[in-house]
């Protein structure tokens, strides 16, 4: 690697981080100075002294957990009914002229908001916050699947159709494999419209994992503890973004 | 030729249908859920109220729509999501445009915007309502920082890919920054634009219709929680029905504006 090239390759980065640390440093300065009033802002050092007490005492790796649980039961079944739905409607083509536009419409809903609903129907529980994250990712992955067929190169399906494949063949053999780049764009899209909505349900329903973090040690005024849970949950979403992104990549053929 | 016509064949067939098939099963859907819905709802297989008639609901939306307090609800919420898409919107563009016109900036900080874009913004509140307090300030900072990120992150890939011949154009005539920004940058970059606040009022709206929800004493959120404590259900479901019909018209409507641009300059 060149010089020039390295320096290409790093200055942003230590630029990035760089401005980072400077920020929170300055932070630090106001709030010890008595500028930023420290009731309102807790001191960056606060928030790091507070990480291991509220990893330890408020049990972050069992709420992680009843998070993910969530998360995963959500995307199992948007990408059940998700796929499903795409898929019949690729089959069902009167079926998709009438319906399309309606689930592009429910994509651009704000659905979260029917959480009070739901916790009439489904009760202040688990089941609630699963149900929502479910709702909130099933339009992105019925669309994408649906968009995924229909981009099918019409050669691959003529080859099937020489080989005189079934319906059933056709589908599995050239359309679903041909489809899945774009299914799986879609149920990262479902995934990650589940997590939010889940941690934001959570969080507003004072109920699971670390959503109700986040509300019960605001509740508590405990700010330092609060910010430091907010880190927390922003680092877990960073990091299932990373990792859905780079299993998008892995899927994705090259070229 | 016959390629072509072969290719051609299943988009000009599925143009070609007529309407009446697709209206004809559209209010078939819409009969067979009224339909189902009723049952259920006659049918007590769920706790009383949990599933009103079509009828209760329609007359709790007439109720609503007939009522001056909902317009007053109905206007602090609009005017709260009017100042977020200021704020956020103005802030996004503001960070767009700096991103978007440097290479070392865009590669310093967009993956931070590009990351923070997904997460949960409704976990911010709490420190919203420490900073804005419990009134209608905190509510449009939540919808400004939703606001923010789909306006920064759009215009930021819009700029990029504004046509090199338009920027060198505006140079050669010794535009001055502002003159680049209005003459050049946000004309050729108008349907990145559009996009950012279509998506950019779709979040605003979720962001501070769930503030409400959570702590406030006005707005429509306010009412839709209001409803699920006195468990109003007619009443909620058509304030749902509501909201739903404004945000899709809003984004629908957006999404017409920008279309049209493209019409008439074509």
């Amino acid at each position: 690697m060149t010089a020039s090239g390295a320096k290409d390759r790093f200055l942003p980065a230590a630029l990035g981080i760089g401005s980072l640390f400077v920020f929170v440093a300055l932070l630090e300065l106001l709030i010890r100075g008595g500028i930023i009033n420290r009731f309102i802002v807790p001191m960056p050092s606060d928030i790091i002294a507070a990480f291991p007490r509220v990893v330890i005492e408020e049990h972050v790796l069992q709420r992680f957990l009843l998070t993910a649980g969530e998360a995963f039961s959500a995307s199992i079944l948007v990408a059940i009914v998700g796929v499903a739905g795409g898929v019949v409607l690729h089959r069902y083509h009167l079926l998709r002229l009438a319906t399309e536009t309606w689930v592009a419409a429910i994509a651009a809903a704000p659905l979260v908001l029917m959480y009070p609903l739901y916790l009439v129907i489904f009760g202040r529980s688990a089941l609630t916050i699963v149900m929502m994250g479910f709702t909130a990712g099933l339009a992105p992955v019925i669309l994408k699947t649906l968009e995924g067929l229909l981009a099918t190169r019409r050669v691959l399906i003529n080859v099937g159709k020489s080989f005189n494949l079934t319906r059933s063949q056709q589908f599995w053999k050239i359309l679903f494999p041909a489809a899945l780049p774009t299914i799986f764009v879609g149920l990262r899209l479902g995934l990650i419209f589940a997590l939010i909505n889940i941690v934001g349900v959570e969080f507003l329903i004072n109920f699971g994992g670390l959503g109700q973090l986040i509300n019960e040690l605001a509740e508590r005024y405990d700010l330092a503890g609060t910010y430091a849970a907010i880190c927390f949950v922003i680092l877990v979403s960073i990091g299932v973004f990373l990792f859905t992104e780079r299993l998008e990549r892995w899927l994705r053929p090259v070229g | 030729m016959v390629e072509t016509r072969g290719l051609s064949l299943p988009a000009a067939r599925s143009w070609a249908l007529p309407l009446r098939p697709v209206t004809a099963l559209r209010a078939a859907i819409i009969l067979g859920l009224g339909v189902i819905w009723q049952a259920i709802s006659a049918s007590g297989w769920l706790y009383r109220d949990v599933v009103p008639s079509l009828l209760t609901i329609g007359s709790a939306l007439y109720a609503i729509l007939s009522d001056p307090t909902f317009y007053f609800h109905l206007g602090t919420t609009a005017y709260e999501i009017a100042i977020a898409m200021v704020i956020g919107g103005l802030s996004g563009l503001a960070v767009g445009l700096l991103l978007g016109g440097s290479r070392l900036l865009s590669r310093a900080y967009e993956a931070y915007l590009y990351y923070l874009g997904p997460c949960p913004k409704i976990i911010f509140f709490p420190i919203m309502i420490m900073w804005f307090g419990v009134g209608p300030g905190s509510k449009v900072a939540m919808g400004a920082i939703s606001c923010f990120f789909p306006v920064a992150l759009n215009i930021a890939g819009g700029m990029r890919e504004i046509d090199k011949v338009l920027i060198r154009v505006g140079r050669s005539f010794r535009a001055n920054t502002w003159q680049m920004v209005t003459k050049i940058y946000l004309p050729a970059m108008r349907h990145p634009v559009i996009n950012g606040v279509r998506l950019g009022l779709g979040v605003a709206l979720i962001g501070t219709l769930l503030a409400e929800t959570k702590l406030s004493n006005r707005g429509i959120g306010f009412l839709v929680i209001q409803a699920y404590s006195i468990f109003n259900m007619p009443q909620m479901y058509a304030l749902l029905i509501i909201l739903f019909v404004i945000a899709i018209g809003a984004n629908a409507l957006i999404g017409q504006l920008g279309g049209l641009d493209d019409i008439k300059a074509s």
